[in-house]
């Protein structure tokens, strides 16, 4: 069956969207549509990928505007009969073609303190922890770090509020080691001061793309707020022992 | 090759290369909003149909939750509850004139808190009336510089609070609820009945599934296997929280429907089929 394919071809500095005409096979994903239109009409055309299983995060991309990994979005859901959009993540600058330059989160993962376990907890078995003291920390790993969440933000995307906000991916992780059961960092000043919590308003497009169906604003960036709320807005939950720091 | 240039990182309100009907949703969220604050508005103004007991003076009878609780009465406003049923008697003579004697005015600060700093509405209506942005990866409304909920809208973190109030509202209304179940301290049962006891069910779901509830009942812990009982009710919450935005419209649905029900019976227009008789 013929699609039409509009895939953006250019730079940091210009491009525009490329017309191709491409078989696709029962079955096909789009970045197979893609390697195909590689290998016969473009081989110049930049791509990134790897694992081609939705585990590797490489091939993020936005089909029909929407932020989606390439090898996950199956063909059978678009009509022959429409193109298909094929663009770069908006969020971070091109390098060419469909790669972009997503530098910028490595840095924000630096900034942050990392795990700091207490050693008093560590016996001959080493570090010991329940199931259900973990349960909430095992949804975040399973982030792939696509940056998808990073992508459809609207605080980066359109706001361009690099300067103020790590984004859901990072709060995500700040969360993964702030509930950590062995964690004794105390990170919720920064994650107000620093990383920006207050910037996020909730608008959930973070969890609407993730395509490891993390809760990421549900279950990590909303329990960070209210976090910082017991540390700074709420007298009352104090008395009663929330907002304290960890002890150290 | 036939390149068609396009400004991708072009940036505004509404601009997106999504071609499905992303607009769908704000705007049915939108209409519900609105249809919403219109009627609370235009009944809150009415100040009157907002009891039933057919007449009956003792305990018992149906008040609408728009008007609960009744802190000042003016009994002769036609459908108005017995003086009895309100905290502080009549409305005091200090009441400005130009505002209706209305016991809704009193009360609506709390419900309407709640509901304005609540998680899942903050989402609903600054995608639907704030476009910030109106749907995923579409162009958001321009704010220079963008300050999130930092600058005026800290603000919300008063959501807090306003669960407190929330709370109390609760029991305030399941016992509307089960004063619906009596008349003239008689047990019976009547349409009303259901209508009101089914009100505290929704709006008690909505409530113990909001975000701040779950975090105050558990989730501020990093060792859950350190407190099994807040735990339990944790994970508890955390089901009710996970349909939050279910509880938020289907309770706001039925205390719209709670009220024009009392209403619709209070003036007479419909009948209210109990076990006591119309």
């Amino acid at each position: 069956m013929k699609y039409n394919f509009k895939v953006f071809r250019g730079d940091k500095d210009s491009g525009g969207l490329v017309d191709y005409n491409v078989d696709v096979d029962e079955g096909m994903v789009v970045l197979d549509v893609i390697h195909r239109i590689q290998a016969h009409q473009a081989n110049d055309l930049a791509v990134r990928w790897n694992c081609k299983a939705g585990k590797c995060g490489s091939c993020s991309c936005e089909i029909n505007g929407k932020p989606r990994l390439s090898c996950m979005t199956r063909m059978n859901e678009f009509s022959p009969d429409k193109p298909v959009t094929v663009t770069p993540v908006k969020t971070f600058p091109v390098i060419k073609d469909l790669v972009t330059d997503v530098s910028w989160n490595y840095e924000q993962n630096k900034r942050i303190k990392p795990f700091k376990p207490d050693p008093k907890k560590k016996d001959a078995k080493g570090y010991v922890m329940f199931q259900e003291d973990v349960d909430r920390v095992q949804e975040f790993r399973k982030c792939i770090e696509c940056y998808l969440c990073q992508d459809v933000c609207h605080v980066l995307r359109d706001h361009d509020r690099k300067d103020k906000f790590v984004g859901p991916r990072f709060m995500i992780r700040l969360a993964s080691l702030e509930m950590h059961p062995l964690d004794t960092e105390d990170r919720i000043p920064a994650v107000r001061d620093e990383y920006g919590s207050g910037f996020c308003n909730i608008t959930r497009c973070c969890t609407d793309v993730c395509p490891e169906k993390i809760q990421i604003t549900d279950n990590g960036i909303i329990p960070l707020k209210e976090r910082v709320v017991d540390r700074y807005y709420d007298p009352i939950a104090r008395i009663f022992g929330g907002g304290k720091k960890k002890q150290k | 090759m036939a390149g068609i240039s396009v400004d991708i990182r072009k940036k505004g309100f509404a601009f997106t290369l999504r071609t499905d009907q992303w607009w769908v949703e704000p705007a049915l969220v939108m209409f519900g909003f609105t249809a919403f604050v219109v009627y609370s508005t235009w009944a809150a103004f009415q100040a009157q149909f907002y009891w039933y007991s057919n007449g009956a003076e003792g305990f018992g009878g149906y008040l609408s939750p728009m008007y609960s609780p009744l802190v000042f009465i003016n009994e002769t406003a036609k459908g108005a509850a017995p003086v009895h049923h309100a905290w502080f008697g009549t409305f005091p003579s200090w009441w400005p004139s130009f505002l209706p004697a209305s016991p809704a005015f009193l009360i609506v600060a709390f419900p309407l808190l709640f509901r304005f700093t609540c998680y899942y509405y903050r989402k609903a209506y600054y995608r639907a009336f704030a476009g910030s942005p109106p749907a995923c990866a579409v162009g958001a409304v321009s704010q220079k510089p963008y300050k999130g909920e930092t600058g005026l809208l800290i603000f919300q973190n008063l959501h807090r609070y306003a669960l407190y109030f929330a709370v109390i509202f609760i029991f305030i209304l399941s016992y509307d609820g089960v004063m619906a179940f009596f008349r003239d301290g008689k047990f019976g049962v009547g349409v009303g009945s259901m209508v009101l006891l089914i009100n505290p069910i929704l709006l008690g779901s909505y409530t113990f599934g909001c975000h701040s509830f779950r975090h105050l009942v558990g989730g501020q812990m990093d060792c859950m296997s350190c407190n099994k009982f807040r735990y339990g009710t944790w994970k508890k919450v955390t089901f009710l929280n996970e349909r939050h935005q279910l509880f938020a419209w289907m309770s706001l649905i039925w205390v719209g429907f709670t009220d024009v029900y009392v209403r619709m019976v209070s003036m007479g227009v419909w009948t209210d089929f109990s076990t006591w008789g119309n």
